[in-house]
């Protein structure tokens, strides 16, 4: 029966290259457009600068160096690059406050969607994907409008009296929260609500009935079930958070640089692209790792639900 | 911006690698956002039967980048006398030689030799600026013709200056208020000038672009900036002055060069001979709003910019205009050094 034995590995054989045929386009799309770039990144952070931007092909770890030490400009010494480290920490302390507000404020209002009937659900749900119709330069120029000194809060309150002078928000760190809660607030709502709207309300009913308090019933029975939701959309707001580039300039006024502006420079003004590239490539690392850590911790703890 | 860039950019090559272009019929320019006026466009368009295409970008490191990278499809761009000598020395541009133009006897005799491109060879001036203090006077009454408006801020604009973030604008400026040269290697005078900046920015409201509006709204009431856009401040709020600082302010000015990959270099070359001509670089003037190099350009310019300060420099401030130069990249990268410190 070696025969039969033989064609079926035949079989198998070109079952499994049918299999990488058809899968080519897609490997190779994802090549192109995901590893591709990010390996000429990874390329240029091991280069050498070019005078006036651009990268001469000559190998240099200075980059990398550049990143976490720095050398004094007036007395040569070596230290750690402490500038870096002040905008790495604004900008983590900040993606981590976002994303705990943005969190306070949609698990209540997917709590709410989910409550409701199930056909003004479908409005809840369309009304929260309104904003994204908008470009987010012009949501956030939205928010400019408001908070800004003669904007429509300071107008409102100057003219009920309330306040004598404006209050100053624009250009602050709370004006940079504002607008980076309000534009990813619909990333955390619509993930806790995809997994609240498949609880089964009766387990809340009967958490109630075993004479459980609201607060239990939250804890012990809703938020354990709706816990893979709350962890997709903190990851949702994170992310992008750490790399906001247009909301903390247009509200914050580019006084206190983020991670992104900070590369920016590198390859506008500053003209040294390698050190960009290695910054880009340590964010990502750093988000790499604080996702594999906070993924890690959120599977241990708690029970899985689907 | 970026996709559009590219899109036209593809869509142009496609155009030119097919021949379904005519190339004496077509000029792509890449210019600042905001800059050509489209009033003088349309009268070459009309003159020579040419059509053109404009496309934007936002800074010299940018249009730099783009044009090296190559490919691009423009034939012309415009960088600031600080690029000049980069584009030429890295081939990027054509040796069109302009200062044999017809046109080239209107450019006044202080603009027809320039360090930055010696005989114009390459080069034909499209604007000239400073770069100085704008006050609100309704804020601000005390004397402004100094950068301490920016770096020992008065108190009674104390959190409403904004700067405008321009690395060697900025640092420049820093330099001439402690008293020192442009793209000085002196560590004393640059640690002063580190000094100056971090002791200085806890006084500043934002480090923004955006000042013709935010200065207009209220949102600062001083600012470092470019005296043309100054002026379109002025012309909105008559409280709004524009200051030539006595310690120094940096002059500028951007200049059409012909790029070497340009396909329509004959079209190319019947535009720089074009905005030599009086009535056009008034034309381009009063749509920028910044002057021109042009004799004989006065008498077609807009009323309001005449004998507007911001434009004709006072002759009591002329002698402090000084030519910002590019600095070594060495300086370059402690300039970045002290950038990165001051907004971190």
């Amino acid at each position: 029966m070696a025969t039969a034995e033989e064609v079926a590995k035949a079989a198998e054989r070109r079952d499994v290259r049918d299999r990488w045929l058809l899968s080519a386009p897609a490997l190779l799309v994802i090549f192109l457009a995901a590893t591709g770039p990010l390996l000429i990144v990874l390329v240029y952070s091991f280069l050498t600068p070019g005078s006036y931007g651009d990268v001469k092909w000559q190998f240099s770890p200075e980059a990398w160096i550049a990143v976490f030490l720095e050398r004094d400009i007036f007395d040569d010494t070596l230290s750690i690059a402490a500038a870096h480290v002040t905008i790495f920490l604004r900008s983590i302390k900040l993606s981590v406050v976002t994303t705990i507000a943005t969190l306070v404020l949609g698990f209540p209002t997917a709590y709410f969607m989910a409550t409701r009937s199930e056909k003004t659900r479908d409005l809840w749900l369309f009304l929260i994907t309104i904003p994204f119709w908008t470009n987010l330069l012009i949501r956030t120029f939205a928010v400019l409008q408001i908070i800004r000194n003669e904007g429509i809060i300071n107008t409102m309150l100057l003219k009920l009296g309330i306040i004598s002078a404006p209050i100053q928000i624009l250009y602050t760190d709370t004006a940079i929260l504002i607008g980076m809660a309000y534009v990813y607030l619909p990333l955390m709502v619509l993930p806790i609500y995809a997994s609240m709207e498949k609880l089964d309300f009766r387990l809340v009913e009967a958490g109630y009935d075993l004479y459980a308090t609201r607060f239990q019933v939250l804890r012990r029975i809703i938020f354990p079930m709706v816990k893979p939701g709350v962890i997709a959309g903190s990851i949702l707001v994170f992310i992008p958070a750490l790399g906001a580039y247009v909301t903390p300039s247009v509200l914050g006024g580019g006084k206190n640089m983020m991670l992104s502006n900070l590369i920016e420079l590198q390859f506008g003004q500053g003209r040294n692209w390698p050190l960009g590239s290695a910054l880009s490539i340590a964010v990502m690392i750093i988000v790499m790792v604080a996702l594999l850590a906070y993924v890690r911790n959120a599977g241990k703890s708690g029970v899985r639900h689907g | 911006m970026n996709w559009k860039t590219t899109a036209t950019a593809m869509g142009l090559a496609l155009l030119a690698s097919t021949g379904l272009a005519r190339a004496d019929g077509v000029l792509n320019i890449y210019n600042w956002g905001n800059y050509t006026s489209p009033d003088v466009i349309k009268k070459f368009e009309a003159k020579y039967n040419v059509k053109v295409t404009i496309t934007d970008y936002d800074s010299n490191d940018t249009a730099l980048a783009k044009v090296r990278q190559g490919g691009t499809g423009f034939d012309i761009a415009v960088p600031s006398q600080t690029y000049v000598p980069i584009w030429i020395k890295e081939g990027l541009v054509l040796e069109t030689d302009p200062g044999k133009m017809e046109n080239f006897k209107n450019v006044a005799p202080e603009w027809a030799n320039p360090d930055f491109d010696p005989g114009r060879k390459y080069s034909v001036p499209w604007a000239l600026g400073t770069v100085g203090v704008v006050v609100n006077t309704d804020a601000y009454k005390g004397p402004a013709d100094s950068w301490g408006i920016i770096f020992n801020t008065p108190d009674e604009l104390k959190g409403k200056v904004n700067v405008v973030p321009e690395m060697n604008d900025v640092i420049f400026a820093a330099i001439k208020y402690v008293g020192g040269q442009q793209c000085t290697d002196d560590k004393a005078v640059l640690k002063k000038v580190r000094d100056t900046l971090v002791a200085a920015k806890p006084n500043w409201i934002a480090m923004e672009y955006n000042t013709i509006e935010k200065m207009g709204a209220g949102d600062f009431k001083a600012t470092s900036d470019w005296n043309g856009s100054a002026l379109r401040q002025r012309l909105a709020n008559p409280a709004i002055h524009y200051n030539y600082p006595k310690e120094g302010y940096g002059l500028w000015s951007d200049n059409v060069v012909v790029l070497k990959e340009a396909k329509n270099v004959d079209n190319a070359k019947l535009f720089q001979n074009f905005i030599m001509d009086p009535e056009n670089a008034a034309g381009l003037s009063a749509f920028h709003r910044y002057a021109n190099a042009i004799t004989g350009s006065d008498k077609y310019m807009p009323a309001d910019m005449k004998d507007a300060p911001e434009v004709v420099i006072p002759a009591a401030a002329k002698p402090q205009g000084e030519f910002q130069k590019m600095c070594a990249p060495e300086i370059q990268d402690i300039y970045t050094k002290i950038w990165t410190e001051l907004q971190k």
